[in-house]
């Protein structure tokens, strides 16, 4: 295949991300310094005031979310990056940033918790918080990276999604792939789809920033400062934007909707890198950084003669649950390893519904889960 | 080439990370897939430090060292934490003043004193990571000297290029006179 | 994929089109009307001085931000016919400080209460006024928690009763205009609802004032702070703000003894410091001249 303006970079994956959301379009960043995310704030620091971007530390997690909501409503693609408990802090924001459907990309690089834990070792702990961190139900997408050039091209398409259904994505690292450096080939310009979020047609006065013709379920967004005159509140709201709190009805349905929007598309939304499944009986399912542990595991007990295979969801929300159920009718097993204790196994175990065993190699010490711990499941499960 | 694995390991401030992804980005140079990862306390300065860097001609999973072939120890604690994960037959370098108590390991050993080379023919400590990385490229023949000579250049700050590449050479020179001893005994 | 039709119609919620009306009205929406603040409440008051003293600027509606946080005073935006944002508790300035960050050519104005600014969002308030960012911030000061039905805020004053102090309050209240003032603030006003005028004036000079400017308006809550402190009713109240508020003028002529208990109004505070979205845009202009010298590598 003929690449056109690719570069060979040896870069970190905090790196790597940094240039996704430049190259997504990205102008604005809040943050608050936390490890180990912090590379991401330093070096927009540097790189958006010279594209003609902002970059600002606020005060805290809480007002960087903010910033960036706020940001977002000017028009700007924007965003912030974070982590563990720096991510516990945004919650709230990432909440009003979903029921407002104000687009976002939030970054959090997973380190060991709770609490202040192991800040410079690396975990899976926040799969969960991601999904059902902010209070009420809420419409959440939510991309996790296996390799430095993954935080590149998924945090494009973080900003893809946020632009494209007017939701917060939260990119799911882990502290192994923001850290790490390796060789990548950055795709150009050239070779990326970038997604701008929908401008209303119609003149002020004639916009519903709420009402949903479209099929998709998404409104248009006007810009703030353009004579829409918009409400955005976080309370229930009509059409017009405006408090609703009274009307269950109107309640009922908007959150529906936003609901449905995304849990509504798992399909159209699901993003899984299968590998030698066709032929398994045994079926490794794993993500971010472990998935290149489980990778290993699963190529050295093929040389065994073993018949296994790897499912490696690349999107974590909407999980991924049909595929795992269409994978689970023709495998005997399934092993989920991650760095918790069992917080996409459960997931798993959920779509499956008792078609195949599932088991779980969990590893909480702060250190990545090794090839040969799980080369030892497969055999024990086999 | 098959999967090598490399373990740099000192304390905080060595610059053993920096020397991690210069020898990467040296492999990287010469056509190779390379991985670098590093593991650090809370200490900038002071306090376990390692940086490890996996080297392969085909695409690399696992990033993590699990047997190094290569293990650097610039610190007695480093040593005796790591030694025994060595590969068998693989290669160790210690800096022979700071790791006075070498553990009992099937491997080739070898104790230049890095940095009190750093100290005498630069005069400067700081460099002692640069003086390290020329021996065990000269040593073991990893990456290409020419590699690893634009890596530095392209990655220490602007103004120290030429103190590090001095610090690389004696490492260098002092790897042959290793060698050389090697022959004669 | 599932259909999404079209789920509500405009004037669900007693919307209508308010557009072309006299005066005032125009920066009203008048279709949410009935507000939801109780007879004799300051906010309204302080409502129409923000109006009027925008008004007076001459100031284009479709260039202003408003944004408020939660809470009676920040229900204002729901009423006001500008792009307006109503956030999350105490985050008001967070968020703005984004808006402008990110468009400087916007008028950005916080109207929010003193739960919002001197409690929970109090980080925000003072690292707003350390940066200096052009934003004008009004703080409707009740003294009292009114949404959630009396309870006391970081400015009630000790001795104050409220429902979570039935004893009194033994907590000592900030004086938010010297905070701000401390923090960075380069305008700092006082004025009450019953000195509407002077609010009007020290509001429009705030508005035009470059730099984080902020206006303490001291607003009057008769339902929950009055009831409970032997202010029967709002007229009281507002008597009182009229006897206890000394122009800060003025108050340079009286005896110390005769200020124990009075309240300094007027504009308390002026500055000149460097703005922040102009300092950074003076960073992104030195950045690109460097770049285009060839200093540094894109």
């Amino acid at each position: 295949m003929a690449r056109v303006n690719t570069r060979t970079r040896f870069i970190q994956g905090n790196e790597a991300c940094t240039e996704g959301a430049l190259a997504a379009g990205m102008r604005f960043f809040a943050g608050y310094p936390i490890t180990p995310s912090t590379e991401i704030a330093e070096i927009l620091a540097e790189r958006l005031p010279r594209v003609g971007g902002t970059f600002v530390q606020m005060e805290d997690e809480i007002s960087s979310m903010a910033a960036v909501i706020g940001a977002s409503l000017t028009g700007v693609k924007a965003m912030t990056a974070t982590s563990g408990p720096g991510f516990s802090l945004k919650q709230e924001n990432i909440g009003f940033a979903a029921f407002t459907e104000v687009p976002c990309v939030i970054v959090n690089v997973q380190r060991k918790g709770p609490s202040t834990g192991m800040p410079t070792s690396p975990a899976q702990g926040d799969v969960m918080q991601a999904r059902w961190g902010t209070h009420g139900d809420h419409p959440v997408i939510a991309l996790t990276p296996f390799s430095v050039l993954e935080a590149f091209t998924l945090t494009v398409e973080a900003f893809n999604l946020a632009e494209k259904y007017r939701v917060p994505v939260i990119l799911l690292m882990d502290e192994v792939i923001a850290h790490m450096r390796e060789r990548v080939e950055l795709p150009g310009p050239e070779d990326l789809e970038i997604v701008d979020r929908r401008k209303p047609a119609v003149k002020p006065g004639e916009y519903y920033p709420y009402d949903v013709e479209e099929e998709d379920g998404v409104p248009p967004m006007a810009v703030f400062g353009e004579g829409y005159r918009f409400h955005v509140t976080g309370l229930y709201h009509d059409a017009m934007g405006y408090p609703a709190t009274g009307n269950p009805r109107l309640a009922d349905q908007l959150i529906r909707r936003l609901v449905r929007k995304i849990e509504g598309r798992v399909e159209e939304l699901t993003m899984v890198d299968e590998v030698q499944t066709e032929d398994a009986k045994v079926v490794v399912v794993a993500y971010g950084s472990v998935a290149r542990s489980a990778a290993r595991a699963v190529r050295l007990a093929r040389e065994e003669g073993y018949r296994v295979g790897l499912f490696r969801p690349k999107i974590i929300w909407p999980f991924p649950a049909p595929r795992v159920r269409k994978l689970a009718a023709r495998v005997e097993g399934l092993i989920v390893t991650e760095m918790n204790m069992g917080q996409v196994f459960r997931e798993v175990e959920r779509a499956v519904q008792g078609m195949a065993k599932v088991d779980l190699v969990s590893r909480v010490d702060g250190e990545l889960i090794t090839p040969v711990e799980v080369l030892t499941a497969i055999k024990e499960v086999y | 080439m098959k999967r090598i694995e490399i373990r740099l390991s000192g304390s905080g401030g060595q610059g053993l990370v920096l020397a991690g992804i210069i020898l990467a980005e040296a492999a990287v140079r010469d056509g190779l897939n390379a991985v670098q990862t590093q593991s650090y306390g809370p200490e900038a300065r002071g306090g376990a430090s390692k940086s490890e860097v996996v080297l392969s001609d085909l695409d690399i999973d696992y990033p993590k060292v699990i047997y190094p072939d290569i293990l650097l120890a610039m610190t007695q604690e480093a040593c005796d934490r790591y030694a025994a994960d060595l590969q068998r037959d693989g290669i160790l370098v210690v800096d022979g003043r700071m790791v006075v108590k070498l553990p009992a390991v099937q491997a080739r050993v070898y104790r230049p004193e890095i940095t009190n080379l750093a100290q005498e023919r630069l005069g400067n400590r700081v460099v002692a990571n640069m003086v390290a990385l020329g021996f065990i490229v000269a040593t073991t023949g990893v990456v290409s000297i020419d590699s690893l000579k634009s890596a530095v250049s392209d990655r220490v700050p602007r103004g120290t290029q030429e103190l590090n590449l001095k610090a690389v050479e004696a490492g260098i020179t002092e790897a042959v006179r290793w060698r050389e001893n090697e022959r004669e005994n | 994929m599932p259909t999404l039709t079209r789920q509500v119609s405009r004037g669900e919620t007693g919307w209508e089109e308010t557009g072309g009306k006299p005066g005032l009205l125009g920066y009203l929406r008048t279709g949410m009307m009935p507000h939801l603040w109780c007879p004799g409440c300051g906010h309204g008051i302080i409502m129409g001085a923000f109006l009027r003293a925008f008004d007076r600027l001459g100031w284009d509606q479709d260039e202003t931000i408003i944004v408020s946080g939660i809470g009676c005073s920040s229900r204002v935006t729901g009423y006001l016919d500008f792009d307006t944002l109503h956030t999350t508790h105490g985050r008001a300035l967070a968020f703005a400080t984004g808006v402008k960050l990110a468009n400087p050519k916007l008028n950005v104005i916080v109207l929010a209460g003193d739960g919002d600014l001197a409690a929970i969002g109090g980080n925000h308030l003072i690292h707003a006024a350390r940066r200096n960012i052009n934003i004008t911030t009004i703080c409707f000061n009740n003294n009292i928690y009114g949404m959630t039905s009396g309870q006391f805020s970081p400015v009630s004053p000790t001795g104050s009763w409220a429902t979570t102090t039935p004893y009194g309050s033994i907590d000592r209240p900030f004086d938010l205009c010297e905070l701000v003032r401390a923090a960075g603030g380069t305008y700092v006003a006082r004025g009450t609802a019953y000195h509407v005028r002077s609010l009007t004036g020290l509001i429009e000079k705030a508005l035009k004032h470059k730099g984080f400017s902020f206006v303490e308006a001291l607003s009057q809550c008769p339902t929950y702070f009055g009831r409970r402190n032997q202010l029967h009713n709002a007229v009281d109240m507002l008597l009182w703000q009229k006897e206890h508020a000394v122009n800060v003028r003025a108050a340079t002529r009286m005896d110390p003894e005769d200020l124990r208990d009075k309240i300094l109004i007027g504009e308390l505070y002026r500055s000149e410091a460097p703005e922040y979205t102009e300092e950074y845009a003076r960073i992104r202009e030195q950045v690109r001249q460097k770049a285009r010298e060839g200093d540094l590598v894109q």
